[in-house]
């Protein structure tokens, strides 16, 4: 008897465990920290690389010269050490790590926050920092607290242009920025047992922003279709009678187009109240929001149509970018004026690509706003893929039309 | 673990890209991070962080999983931070590269003094001292020996 996680990571609510880490990931960006981190530790060797994997997403490709040279030393230390190395433009660690690598059951950690993305799959999935990390690749382990959940019971259907973007962003700001810190989320109830894969991925994405350490939805009849697709048979988890802390009840029919108005992802309006804010750039892609499923319904309303901003469009993954080419998906976002990047994090980190100027107006699929994140003297506006077509379509805040 | 320093008062819900912006994490050169620590939230904090406590409002720390936060307010000579709360990431991170987070929900006045006793459990502010939940066994652990890094190479 417990939550998914007490049962997991075997232990009770509160108990500090260690707990050997069936899988760890690092990217461009925290891996560079990691490996300096695992040298200082007095490490020379990986003693067993089976379940650690390097991707490369953040920058990619790199920049500039300080950038690949920070590449290059990792890139190499990564193929030397046979650890699973994702060249660029293989895609985002979170979603690759979601295409058939992450099993129900896992404890995952990645030098990510946004590591808590693959508990879709019923696994105990969340971030650390570099530091941390490298001690992973010393010991193979890491300590945890055993957190207490949050049960969020879902129920009903989506009606209207909403989708599971919406239905996260409304969860965050129910929650709060820091409604969960320390605690897991658990997806339950009958509404969960018609959201495919893409909206769990979703809906456990975001869940960072209310601080959880990890969120999770239950293996169930869908995710063994996912996986058995992926080449791995799994069996389905059951449910069993546990406590939460806090429930939260949320009617998926009740869930409208939402949008998180910067600085803050738990700060929301219903895209209604924002129709005809002018924009400078839409940008849709990401962790949360680059998947197949997301760029398809975005070509649906695109097609055929051009849109009225400079508007980038970033597949999460290859395996996505190659899914688009071949039903002819990614043709209609070009022909619709779109510009498109190499699969990774894009313009999403402010780093290197799509960088907004002093002033500029972004609305982006991602999951963060934060103040100056995409550019000094720029603001982000969160929302659903739908709305950011619609948006697209006009240059200004736009509601969704029903599809 | 013992320190003391004088107050800095910052506000609630501070993430990690304020602390340090991403366009600066590029690099293994720790000193970037010192010279542009709380750029986007208050560009006069840089170089005036020595010996400072920070205390801050609750969910310090929050958003992305960058060290460099921690590591920027540790080299920076920020003794502590104070907080009601914290993010998750970020109290790990903190722990991990040696800089001293307390949990107690106290009125920040600029200046004052502040001292702490990690082992004993308790902070003085203002001439007032407060009980503080103690870190765990481990993180006490890992305080005392500067660090993760150290932690390891002393038990690896
Ligand atoms: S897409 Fe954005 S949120 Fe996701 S891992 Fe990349 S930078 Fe982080």
């Amino acid at each position: 008897m417990g939550t998914l996680s007490e049962r997991i990571l075997g232990g009770s609510a509160g108990e500090y465990i260690d707990r050997r880490v069936d899988r760890a990931y690092v990217h461009d960006g925290t891996g560079v920290l990691t490996l300096e981190a695992w040298k200082c530790m007095g490490a020379k060797k990986i003693q067993d690389a089976t379940h650690l994997h390097v991707l490369f997403d953040h920058i990619v490709p790199a920049n500039n010269s300080t950038t690949a040279t920070l590449q290059h030393e990792l890139r190499e230390f990564a193929i030397s050490s046979f650890l699973h190395f994702s060249e660029i433009g293989g895609g985002i660690c979170h979603q690759i790590m979601s295409e058939g690598i992450v099993l129900p059951g896992e404890v995952v950690v990645g030098a990510d926050s946004h590591s808590c993305t693959p508990g879709a799959f019923g696994a105990f999935a969340t971030g650390v920092g570099a530091t941390d990390m490298a001690a992973i690749w010393l010991t193979g382990q890491t300590w945890f607290r055993v957190p207490e959940s949050i049960g969020i019971h879902l129920s009903g259907a989506f009606t209207g242009a909403a989708e599971a973007k919406d239905l996260a962003l409304t969860y965050v700001s129910r929650l709060g920025m820091d409604g969960a810190t320390y605690k897991a989320l658990e997806f339950i109830g009958e509404g969960t047992s018609i959201l495919p894969m893409d909206d769990r991925l979703t809906l456990c994405n975001l869940a960072v922003e209310t601080g959880a350490k990890a969120a999770m939805f239950y293996a169930d009849d869908i995710t063994v279709q996912y996986l058995k697709i992926a080449g791995h048979a799994i069996k389905p988890q059951d449910p069993e009678p546990c406590r939460y802390i806090q429930e939260l009840d949320l009617d998926l029919s009740d869930i409208v187009p939402v949008i998180a108005v910067p600085p803050r992802v738990d700060t929301i309006k219903p895209v209604h109240d924002l129709v005809g804010l002018p924009l400078d750039q839409v940008f849709v892609g990401t962790c949360t929001n680059g998947r197949y499923a997301d760029l398809a319904r975005f070509a649906r309303i695109v097609k055929g149509r051009k849109v009225a901003v400079r508007t980038i469009v970033v597949p999460a993954s290859r395996t996505v970018l190659q899914e688009a080419i071949r039903t002819g998906i990614l043709a209609d976002i070009v022909e619709a004026g779109c510009t498109l990047g190499t699969p990774g994090c894009g313009p999403c980190l402010g780093a290197h690509m799509g960088v907004l100027g002093e002033g500029e107006v972004c609305l982006s699929t991602a999951n963060r706003n934060f103040k100056n994140r995409m550019g000094v003297g720029g603001e982000i506006f969160l929302s659903s893929v739908a709305t950011a077509a619609a948006s697209a379509l006009e240059g200004e805040i736009t509601e969704p039309e029903v599809a | 673990m013992q320190g003391k320093g004088r107050a800095v008062c910052v506000g609630a819900d501070i993430d990690t890209d304020l602390v340090i912006a991403g366009r600066y994490l590029r690099t293994k050169d720790h000193s970037i991070w010192v010279a542009h620590v709380f750029e986007d939230l208050d560009p006069s904090l840089a170089g005036r962080l020595n010996g400072v406590v920070i205390m801050a409002g609750k969910n310090f720390g929050c958003g992305s999983s960058r060290e460099q936060a921690a590591i920027a307010l540790h080299e920076a000579g920020v003794v502590a931070v104070v907080a009601p709360s914290f993010a998750r990431i970020f109290f790990r991170n903190a722990i991990n590269v040696g800089l001293p987070l307390i949990e107690c929900d106290l009125t920040c006045r600029e200046g004052t003094g502040i001292s702490f006793d990690l082992a004993e459990g308790w902070i003085e502010a203002g001439g007032k001292k407060y009980v503080i939940r103690p870190l765990s066994p481990r993180m006490q652990e890992i305080l005392a020996t500067g660090g993760l890094v150290n932690y390891w190479r002393a038990h690896g």
